[in-house]
């Protein structure tokens, strides 16, 4: 079991609040990503749920249990840290063994699980180095085993990946989606990278300034978002917005249009534009356009499209893909 | 840049401090070497002559040298217990956020800044002194007969004198290490189920290991040599109770006037700090090695 439920809980450094007061629930076995630019206090509000920090206000339950002023250790989570935390003297049995070995396991116990463990995550060859003689990928792989061997009701992730490189994230990535399936755990997954937040959750939390902007699935959140954060934060490219007498002729103060929801024509079509910068993918085309009357837009073509800098482009949004948005910044 | 270039024109820049620190340590222990074997006494002027092993036979046999080196090394070994102990004990106090910590931190430094001859007078006038001292004042107050520190514990006297200069040492380089421990690395043993104990034991003392061996290397290169504080207080009695190896030289040397003698002290007192330094490094060298 690892349900999580926040009710109010609020955090604030001394005169700075952080997290003003948010109410949260976490279902168990839901991989959950909490979303939003750096600063936004994902890690602050991590580490309330942790019991590394004390709430200024609320209350947190894990189980329906009260564990607002329950110590770390007997929450019941284990956390994976950015900076991985690996004891940099113990070898990597010792670093898997460690919360095995305070819970006062047996010896044999702690072998079996130890094992097990590195099975799981290719780190059987490595048991005996020190951390220090590890690949960010293995050095990643060690702290994630720490945690699974004390078979925790729910896992804390802050920014796991943010020190690897780009191709090792992508595999990263996809050895702890399929951890989270075999172990169908509670998952806490905290990113500034939008792409990991669509990939992994199964629930979305986009966070700004400490408030809870909006929680979905990752499709709801593409398809609805509420506002202009949300519209603005998922999705990449970003969503193109459009303000002035365009906007308006939508009764909106702003509209919203992705890039892949623009057809392009060098023909015929609604706006006209000059070719900006054309980035071939192969796969995809991006286009950044100035056009005459709503701005820079960029435009997102499958395959291969043939336009070169300052060629003439015709851009349609596609019907009912327009976000249309008040002054205020909320989807009407 | 490690290229061969560099590294030639850097040793070749180096050459001058090099050679300069060879001299400058060469000369005196040649010399030292030289004096060491020769009957060379300041009451006898003129007289020198070869003699061999002589003054080394003389200083061994001499019963006044076991007792030196056994409490060469009681001492050298007490003030590193103590300092050890309580500069990691202290670190791990200092290291808590509290009101004041930083005019507590400077004041625990103060010590260290205090002359070696002065504080020994401070200790043997103001706190041993079996008539006036502070202690005495306390036994008194419990109605205990006061000791006479000097006379009856002076080893264990100037091992409290000694340890009190040192602690402040030992603190300071154990709190910049205390300090330099990764916050998230204690949070992660928290997590882990560690209380205070086990944190202690498994994460902050692993990481003070290195710094603990260089407290002890450099403590051990000064107290070997400790004077001062036997000069002004018990002025290496009663008996030879409180002689070190360079309390014993200084009295052949000096008191008796022998040269020769003393240097060959001197040399038989820099072997056994090699002696020392070696197993030293042997037992607790490894933890220098990143
Ligand atoms: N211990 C602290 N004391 C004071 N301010 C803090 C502390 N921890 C975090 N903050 C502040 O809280 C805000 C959110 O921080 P954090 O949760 O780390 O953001 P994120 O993980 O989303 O990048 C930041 O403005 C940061 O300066
Ligand atoms: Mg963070």
């Amino acid at each position: 079991m690892g349900s999580i439920r926040l009710e109010n809980v609020s955090k604030s450094f001394g005169e700075a609040t952080v997290i003003p007061s948010l109410d949260l629930d976490i279902e168990d076995g839901e991989f959950v990503v909490f979303v939003g630019p750096s600063g936004c206090g994902k890690s602050t509000l991590l580490r309330l749920i942790a019991g590394l920090e004390d709430v200024s206000g609320g209350r947190i339950l894990i189980d329906g249990n009260e564990v607002t002023d329950t110590p770390p250790a007997k929450r019941r989570l284990a956390m994976v840290f950015q900076s991985y935390a690996l004891y940099p003297h113990m070898s990597v049995r010792g670093n898997i063994a460690f919360p095995l070995k305070m819970a006062g396991e047996d010896k044999a116990v702690i072998d079996k699980k130890v094992g097990d463990a590195a099975r799981v995550l290719n780190l059987t060859d490595y048991l005996d180095r020190k951390p220090r003689q590890l690949s960010g990928g293995q050095r990643q792989r060690v702290a994630i085993g720490r945690a699974i061997v004390r078979e925790p009701t729910a896992f804390l992730f802050d920014e796991p990946l943010s020190n690897l490189d780009a191709a090792l994230r992508v595999n990263m990535r996809l050895e702890i989606s399929e951890l989270h399936q075999q172990l169908a755990t509670t998952m806490i997954y905290v990113t500034h990278d939008q792409v990991e937040a669509m990939t992994m959750a199964d629930k979305i939390v986009v966070l700004n300034a400490g408030r809870i902007e909006q929680v979905g699935s990752p499709l709801e959140l593409y398809r609805n978002p509420k506002n202009l954060f949300v519209a603005g934060f998922i999705g990449s490219p970003k969503m193109n917005f459009i303000n002035g007498a365009t906007a308006k002729g939508h009764d909106a103060a702003t509209i919203g249009v992705r890039p892949e929801h623009i057809a392009l024509s060098t023909s015929e079509g609604l706006w006209k534009g000059t070719v900006g910068v054309a980035e071939h993918l192969g796969s995809d085309t991006f286009l950044h356009i100035s056009t005459e009357g709503v701005g820079n837009v960029t435009a997102r073509v499958g395959g291969e499209f043939s336009v070169r800098h300052g060629d003439t482009v015709y851009l349609t949004p596609e019907d009912g893909k327009i976000h249309r948005f008040d002054a205020d910044g909320k989807a009407l | 840049m490690a290229t061969l270039h560099t590294r030639s024109s850097a040793r070749l820049m180096m050459a001058p401090a090099v050679i300069m620190l060879l001299v400058w340590m060469a000369v005196p222990l040649a010399m030292t070497l030289y004096f060491s074997f020769l009957r060379y006494n300041l009451l006898t002027p003129g007289l020198e002559e070869w003699v061999g092993f002589f003054n080394y036979k003389y200083f061994l046999t001499d019963p006044a040298f076991g007792d030196a080196l056994v409490n060469t090394l009681l001492l050298v070994g007490g003030v590193l217990l103590i300092t050890v102990i309580g500069g990691t004990m202290l670190a791990l106090l200092l290291d808590q956020p509290f009101f004041g910590q930083g005019i507590v931190r400077l004041m625990v430094i103060a010590p260290f800044f205090v002359m070696p001859t002065v504080s020994a007078l401070v200790w043997k006038n103001m706190f041993m002194h079996p008539v006036y001292g502070l202690f005495a004042y306390v036994w008194k107050l419990f109605g205990l007969e006061p000791v006479d520190w000097l006379a009856s514990l002076p080893l264990f006297s100037i091992t409290m004198m000694v340890a009190w200069q040192w602690l402040p040492f030992a603190t300071l380089i154990l709190l910049t290490a205390l300090q330099s421990l990764d916050e998230e690395q204690k949070e992660a043993a928290e997590m882990d189920g560690a209380g205070f104990f086990s944190k202690f034991v498994y994460i902050v003392l692993p990481h003070l290991a290195r710094a603990i061996t260089v407290v002890i290397l450099i403590e051990t290169i000064f107290l070997l040599s400790v004077f001062a504080e036997i000069l002004v207080t018990t002025s290496g009695g009663p008996g030879t109770q409180s002689t070190n190896i360079t309390y014993l030289v200084y009295t052949q040397a000096l008191l008796q006037f022998d040269v020769g003698g003393a240097s060959a002290g001197g040399i038989i007192a820099v072997i056994l700090a090699n002696i020392v330094a070696f197993f030293l490094i042997r037992l607790i060298g490894k933890n220098l090695e990143a």
